[in-house]
């Protein structure tokens, strides 16, 4: 397949075969949906928060090998990250995607894979589901917890 | 129409599509998306070329010769497509597209007669754009959307139909064939059953006009819309038929230049049709092209162009029935159908697909294509779409349905 080793490489395959995350929680902190207005992907996903920090990710849904290689990514970079941390990481992932940074393995875990979809614009966005899920799930805690204080 | 016409000799009329002698990823291109967009023969882009090359000017204001040849070769444009779909040519209303044809619909009729308790009968296989227009004025006038279902086959289930049709219905939109499903629907009996009731027909043409002999008058339709460059002409612009009638008695959509036939600072008065419906300097370039399509197309003949849609389906679906766990949607008999074939594939998502067999030349569609309530009844997020026309040949579907294994073995 040639060109499309960016796209298709063992690591990515490995994710998208073996999903990290998959599945629910008992009792989710929050969950949020998110779909793919291109494809009509829709991704269901839940966070457990404690003290403020990120403690499990767990997520369902339809998607392609790269969304759903991403979500599996994310589910482990975000894991033990505080919510500012794990904020930080998610805008840090969308600046690679847009091609604005140079992706920081430290930070993305097996994630750096994905760097090579920012060639790929329409994939952009199926590489960027779970992450803005994990914004939106993460920002919707924020805005209702202080809503509750 | 169309008169009886040679068999397509495929090699010999690719050769008018300058776009098909080339490569994708070093690999012979093979266009399998046609329901999205076609592609261009020479002579549309050439008589596109020559109006802005030798006779550029504004149409229906000039006096001098270079303005008069302009308008000329643009309403050329429409009787060609007038005399295509059988329509007489103050009938024919040229707009953006086939969405704007509907919008056009929707807001000059729709808005200005729909009250609380009307209600507009679509159909679960709509596009977008037989659904969206209607919602909008739903929304504004009060009136109800509803959807007449489609059965597990693909088909609309015509009962559901008629017991959705009342006298509140006073719209039914209805696609002609369906750019998922390749569905033909029984636009004539629908018209019929909706006059009886008092309703009005918008029927969506914009997947037969291109691929079928398609005589209007004989639907016996209110409002038929299509768009050009799904038919070999150019983007930009659709067409608007509507039963003389029907259009005489509307007001117009837009306002501006063209569509006046007097204006004062008391009010204005409004051109004859079909410019009552063209506010402002039209897309003339495109017009031309559209006729230059609508004429090659002629040439061609809609019967042969169908028959060797019908050939293709045919082989389209034999190749696809074959590969494992595949399912495919719409109806199975090729003589009954259009030909974009929707299918998925338990392992392989519909992205991966289209991302997999491109890097063999292939391109097909993958999504929900504008049809998200039909993709929720179906079942699935989004397909995959394989389409043909008439310079698609059986060996390219091979060349497809190759790419399609390998695809999924590249993902196992
Ligand atoms: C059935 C059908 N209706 C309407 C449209 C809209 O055409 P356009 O985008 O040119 O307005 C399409 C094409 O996308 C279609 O397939």
């Amino acid at each position: 397949m040639g060109g499309l080793d960016d796209l298709y490489q063992d690591l990515i395959l490995d994710h998208y075969r073996r999903k990290r995350g998959e599945g629910s929680l008992d009792n989710p902190t929050v969950a949020v949906d998110q779909n793919n207005p291109l494809c009509g992907d829709e991704i269901h996903l839940e966070l457990n928060i404690v003290d403020g920090t990120v403690t499990e990710i767990a997520h369902t849904g339809e998607g392609c090998s790269i969304s759903q290689a991403s979500m599996s990514m994310m589910s482990e970079a975000l894991v033990g990250k505080s919510l500012e941390d794990a904020l930080e990481v998610v805008e840090h992932f969308r600046m690679v995607m847009h091609g604005s940074e140079q992706g920081d393995e430290d930070r993305l875990g097996d994630a750096i894979a994905l760097e090579g979809v920012a060639k790929y614009p329409v994939r952009v966005k199926c590489a960027l589901l779970g992450w803005m899920a994990a914004k939106d799930a993460i920002q919707t805690y924020q805005r209702e917890g202080e809503e509750v204080a | 129409m169309s008169t009886a016409a040679a068999p397509i000799d495929v090699t010999a009329l690719r050769a008018d599509f300058p776009i098909l002698s080339r490569t994708v990823h070093g690999a012979p291109l093979v266009y399998l998306d046609s329901a999205a967009t076609s592609q261009k023969p020479a002579a549309v882009l050439d008589a596109m070329d020559a109006y802005y090359r030798e006779t550029n000017a504004n149409v229906h204001r000039g006096v001098y010769e270079l303005a008069a040849e302009a308008t000329a070769r643009y309403e050329a444009g429409r009787d060609a497509v007038a005399r295509m779909v059988g329509a007489p040519r103050e009938s024919v209303v040229l707009t953006k597209n086939a969405s704007e044809a509907i919008n056009l619909v929707a807001w000059a009729w729709g808005v200005r007669t729909l009250k609380p308790g009307d209600e507009i009968l679509v159909t679960e296989m709509e596009h977008h754009s037989n659904i969206v227009p209607w919602q909008i004025v739903a929304g504004i006038t009060g009136a109800t959307v509803r959807f007449a279902p489609v059965t597990p086959g693909g088909e609309l289930d015509m009962d559901a139909f008629a017991a959705l049709l009342t006298e509140r219905t006073r719209m039914v939109g209805v696609v002609h064939v369906s750019n998922v499903l390749g569905t033909i629907n029984p636009v004539a009996e629908i018209t019929r059953m909706a006059h009886e009731v008092g309703a009005l027909v918008l029927v969506d043409g914009s997947q037969s006009v291109p691929h079928m002999p398609v005589d209007v008058p004989s639907i016996g339709c209110d409002f038929f819309a299509f768009t050009g460059h799904k038919m070999l002409g150019p983007t930009g612009i659709g067409v608007l038929v509507g039963r003389t009638a029907v259009l005489e008695a509307m007001e117009p959509f837009l306002g501006g230049g063209e569509m006046i036939s007097n204006v004062t600072q008391q009010g204005s008065t409004w051109a004859d049709l079909p410019w009552k419906f063209e506010a402002g300097t039209p897309p003339i370039a495109e017009a031309i092209g559209l006729g230059a399509a609508a004429d090659y197309l002629m040439a061609v003949g809609l019967d042969a162009v169908r028959a060797h849609e019908v050939e293709l389906t045919a082989h389209m679906l034999d190749a696809l029935g074959q590969v494992e766990g595949i399912t495919v949607f719409g109806p199975r008999d090729p003589a009954v159908r259009g030909g974009a074939v929707s299918f998925s594939l338990p392992d392989l998502h519909p992205h991966d697909i289209a991302q997999l067999v491109d890097q063999e030349g292939v391109c097909v569609r993958a999504g929900h294509h504008c049809a998200k309530p039909l993709m929720r009844v179906l079942g699935v997020g989004a397909t995959a779409r394989a389409s043909t026309y008439l310079y698609n040949s059986a060996e390219e579907i091979d060349v497809f349905v190759r790419a399609l294994g390998n695809a999924r073995l590249a993902l196992k």
